[in-house]
């Protein structure tokens, strides 16, 4: 990731059209296994529609319709699609969140949001570290309340909680 | 009459304590989500909605329809104060909304909109009362031809009345029949799309992709802008709120006005978003003070609330009489109907009258009930934005997490969140719409199921589709919106050239 100086006009950013092409070709990969795998399970008539019959006409509209987002995406004037002060904003919610879904299954939901809350405001770092600690331990204990003692709906628990005897 | 002994009793239902009581909460819970940047009503809803399944479908109902109505009052909030949208058909209501509030006139502002709220999803409540029982009797005589044919009316509207790029809205709607085709097909019951892998072999729950697309990519949008929100106060006392509906009774006419054209487009789907801008519009070209629009007119804000408002709620009338959503949060509430073993249509006026007229007799006291809490509470809810975003934003995405996962216990669901939240976030700056996929996501089967058993019925003979009066009206009804689209694309070109200043409702292709 190119990390850009502070210095820089802000229309600096990664352009449109590029993102454009790439999802229309994305797209376009996806109706592909879409018709491999409607016409490789039978998309014909066989006593009536086959199980592939529907999917695949829907996936030859879709190919029809991202051929022409392809097309139209060559021909439009190109603009800024993220800036790299916004992608620098996203980057910092996106990694700690990350983080966070990797975590639940080992560590469980409560301690992979104590530490989301964590990462995620030292990341943006606007706040004092009482206020971080205060909040990291607030809201899994919320939730913890809500969900487990008053929904009795079982989240995905790890070693505190067993070590806590839930 | 017969619906209003109906209504009378559904009156009942839904004026138990019990029920009041989970009204209250729905709407504020539902005000806060529509504060709230990255929860809007959809994802609102989707991830309460497991949290519900242990109710009576009831009080279920009326508890998330509540959300939805305190999602459409907080919108305004947000819009008004803070000039940021908090839903799509928001958005012209910060047209004139923002500037009355800079001009220091946020409260009458706030009450205005919040009364034409009101009085639109009054006249949608009233048009589902007289309306909904009928279109359900008559569609009693339907088929699966005949359903196949609703089904393409809906996405065909989608398509034509669309404000977006036609071709995104198609690739939209056909990513969410394909992705509601992944897993165990009902008819052959073979496994579709999942390429060995089993936790594909249940499918993408379209709770699952809500979430994702309209929370997580939401916090991503709105990050990008900062973690500050400017906002201007705004403190509604009573005699503000008696001043300004005292003022309202001039502009009945924008107010009917309106009501009507919501009305009208939030039965045919995906209009909430285009009725409001039609409201703007029409206020715009027939009021006296026209010129004064997008400079703090009262009327700018009415125009657009009372039609998105009358869009949003009439919206549900399909839902409930054909078990078609017209917008993204009614499909939501139809994933939670099917969820309860409800099976939304015409046989529901039949077989569950209690259930549909307490609905729909919530719906009034919903409403009332979230007018006067909103006037009452918006203070509380504008302080809600000042909490700094750092705050809120881990809350908000914790919160997407749990819901993703009790839909049904799987951390693979909260990875698929994970992944359809950056989906939504690049189609979003792509300008696709995300509304006809979650469309078709929930439809996608039961549109499937209706063309197949058609197609069986006539041994593979398209002429199904046009084998009688009544299937072949609703056909030639969808290709005509079909074509409605790209039709008023081009008068609007060929008037443009003749023309310098295009009307903004043209304009809005």
């Amino acid at each position: 990731m190119s990390s850009p100086s502070e210095t820089e006009t802000p229309e600096r950013g990664i352009s449109r059209r590029p993102v454009e092409i790439a999802t229309a070709l994305l797209l376009i990969g996806l109706v592909g296994i879409v018709l491999y795998d409607s016409h490789g399970r039978g998309a014909g008539w066989d006593g009536g529609p086959q199980n592939g019959f529907f999917p695949a006409r829907v996936g030859w509209i879709f190919l029809a319709a991202s051929l022409f987002i392809l097309w139209q995406s060559c021909r439009r004037p190109d603009g800024v699609f993220v800036t790299y002060e916004q992608l620098r904003q996203v980057i910092r919610v996106l990694g700690p969140l990350i983080l966070f879904v990797a975590l639940i299954q080992p560590l469980g939901i409560y301690v992979a949001s104590a530490v989301f809350i964590i990462a995620f405001m030292a990341v943006v770092g606007t706040s004092r570290w009482w206020s971080i600690g205060l909040t990291a331990l607030l809201v899994p204990v919320v939730c913890f309340w809500v969900f487990e003692l008053q929904f009795r709906v079982p989240l995905p628990k790890g070693p505190l909680e067993a070590a806590l005897g839930y | 009459m017969d619906d209003l002994a109906s209504l009378i009793a559904g009156f009942q239902v839904a004026l138990s304590w019990h029920n009041i009581g989970f009204m209250a909460v729905g709407v504020i819970l539902g005000i806060i989500v529509g504060v709230l940047p990255g929860l809007g009503g959809p994802n609102g809803v989707a991830i309460l909605l497991p949290l519900t399944f242990g109710m009576d479908p009831t009080s279920a109902i009326i508890l998330l329809s509540s959300i939805y109505w305190g999602a459409l009052f907080g919108g305004a909030i947000t819009s008004i104060l803070f000039n940021i949208p908090g839903e799509a058909w928001s958005v012209a209501t910060t047209f004139d909304g923002y500037p009355m509030a800079v001009q220091g006139k946020a409260a009458e502002a706030l009450t205005a909109a919040f009364t034409a709220s009101f009085i639109g999803a009054l006249s949608g409540v009233v048009l589902i009362t007289f309306v909904a029982p009928l279109v359900a009797q008559f569609a009693l005589k339907f088929g699966p031809a005949e359903f196949f044919a609703v089904f393409l009316l809906t996405f065909c509207s989608f398509i034509g009345m669309g404000r977006e790029n036609r071709a995104k809205i198609i690739a939209s709607l056909c990513i969410g029949f394909l992705l509601a085709a992944v897993g165990l097909d009902s008819i052959s019951g073979d496994l579709r799309m999942t390429f060995g892998s089993t936790e594909l072999m249940r499918g993408f729950d379209f709770l699952i992709v809500v979430i994702g697309l309209f929370g997580v990519s939401e916090i991503l949008l709105t990050v990008e802008e900062g973690l500050v929100f400017k906002g201007k106060q705004a403190r509604i006392d009573l005699m503000v709120v008696l001043r300004t509906w005292a003022g309202l009774l001039r502009y009945w006419a924008t107010l009917l006005r309106s009501a009507v054209v919501g009305m009208w487009m939030g039965v045919t789907p995906g209009g909430a978003i285009a009725a409001s801008f039609m409201g703007y519009g029409l206020a715009k070209r027939f009021s006296k003070h026209g010129k004064n629009f997008g400079k703090g007119e009262i009327e700018g804000v009415l125009a657009p609330e009372t039609a998105a408002h009358a869009a949003g709620t009439s919206a549900l009338l399909p839902m409930l009489a054909l078990g078609i959503p017209g917008s993204a949060t009614a499909a939501v509430l139809l994933g939670g109907l099917l969820v309860w073993g409800l099976q939304p249509g015409p046989m529901l006026f039949v077989e569950q009258k209690e259930f549909v007229w307490g609905l729909i007799a919530s719906m009034y006291l919903g409403n009332l009930a979230g007018l006067i809490i909103v006037l009452a509470t918006v203070p509380l809810f504008a302080a809600i934005m000042r909490i700094p975003f750092s705050f809120v934003a881990p809350v908000i995405l914790i919160v997407c997490a749990i819901g993703a996962y009790t839909i049904s216990n799987s951390i693979f669901d909260i990875w698929l969140m994970l992944i359809f939240g950056v989906v939504g976030y690049v189609f979003k700056k792509l300008d696709y719409p995300l509304a006809p996929m979650i469309l078709a996501l929930v439809l996608g089967d039961r549109a499937e199921d209706a063309f197949r058993q058609a197609l069986l019925g006539s041994g593979g003979s398209l002429g199904i589709f046009w084998a009688n009066g009544l299937v072949t009206t609703l056909v030639v009804l969808a290709l005509l919106l079909l074509c409605w689209g790209p039709a008023s694309d081009a008068i609007a070109a060929l008037r443009g050239r003749g023309r310098s200043d295009i009307e903004p409702a043209e304009a809005a292709r």
